[in-house]
């Protein structure tokens, strides 16, 4: 089935999937906390009042990009595609913080621990963002923004 | 001290997970959402890779009384799904799909491609922060 879409990563995807799986469980069963990346930002950056400890979500927050940073030293570099124009990651931005403060979660609040959990609530967020999503660069697409 | 380490270890393992699937990529999550383009399905490996360690974790919870570093475990209990979830939900699919990066991945690319990266991650608080100012 894969032979159709020969630029896919199915091994590497299901490894690294795995990987965020596994620190999301690390959180949960540690820490007694969701691995919600936009609730963290909001509370690292303060812009949240309530949720984890503030220094716990530095923390975690921190540990993003260093983990990125070794699997690019251990890979000898890890390819990031991003549009010529700064434009999109200006407008995209504003659109990712401000819906996910507004609907709680985002890919791995609501995707990865929310749909594990069976939560509804999660099933219906992450319904709701990937149709979107879909939408989204289908109209790019027939715009001709793609 | 170990509640910090434990934090650190795992934003570092989801990160590190983040950009070996290929996520932290823009062009191959919007991939994922190009349908009607040169479909690429990682990300929906991705997924289901981190769906089973998790499914595994909320078994284990169930059973047992507290996390093994804090007193308590401390998990949203809301059910309620009202439109503020359903707007909210499709405000980030856009602004996923016009930047192809949702937080964890524009964080994480602060460390491989820092300019592009860090102009989706103020933008990204920008927005955050005017949530807060408006609601």
């Amino acid at each position: 089935m894969l032979a159709a879409f020969p630029h896919a990563m199915p091994v590497e995807g299901l490894i690294g999937g795995l990987m965020i799986g596994i620190a999301a469980a690390l959180m949960l069963l540690g820490l007694g906390r969701i691995a919600g990346v936009s609730g963290l930002a909001a509370r690292a950056t303060g812009i949240a009042d309530s949720g984890a400890p503030r220094s716990m979500a530095i923390a975690f927050v921190i540990g993003l990009p260093l983990g990125a940073f070794l699997v690019s030293l251990a890979t000898g570099g890890v390819v990031t595609r991003f549009p010529p124009s700064v434009i999109p990651m200006i407008l995209g931005g504003l659109l990712v913080g401000f819906g996910t403060r507004l609907g709680s979660g985002c890919t791995s609040g609501h995707g990865v621990c929310g749909m594990s959990r069976l939560s509804r609530r999660s099933l219906t967020a992450t319904a709701i963002f990937m149709a979107s999503g879909f939408a989204t660069v289908a109209l790019m697409r027939f715009g001709g923004l793609l | 001290m170990i509640r910090l380490a434990i934090a650190l270890v795992a934003g570092s393992i989801f990160g590190a997970g983040l950009a070996f699937s290929g996520m932290s990529d823009p062009a191959r999550v919007q991939g994922f959402l190009d349908l009607f383009g040169n479909w690429d399905p990682t990300l929906a490996f991705v997924m289901g890779g981190a769906i089973i360690p998790m499914a595994i974790a909320w078994l284990i919870q169930r059973r047992v009384e507290k996390p093994f570093a804090d007193a308590h475990f401390s998990l949203p209990g809301t059910t309620i799904i009202d439109r503020k979830l359903g707007t909210g939900a499709a405000l980030f699919g856009a602004g996923w799909g016009i930047s192809g990066l949702c937080p964890g991945p524009g964080l994480a690319d602060l460390a491989i491609n820092p300019l592009p990266a860090l102009a989706f991650v103020i933008a990204m608080l920008a927005g955050m922060a005017v949530h807060r100012v408006t609601n």
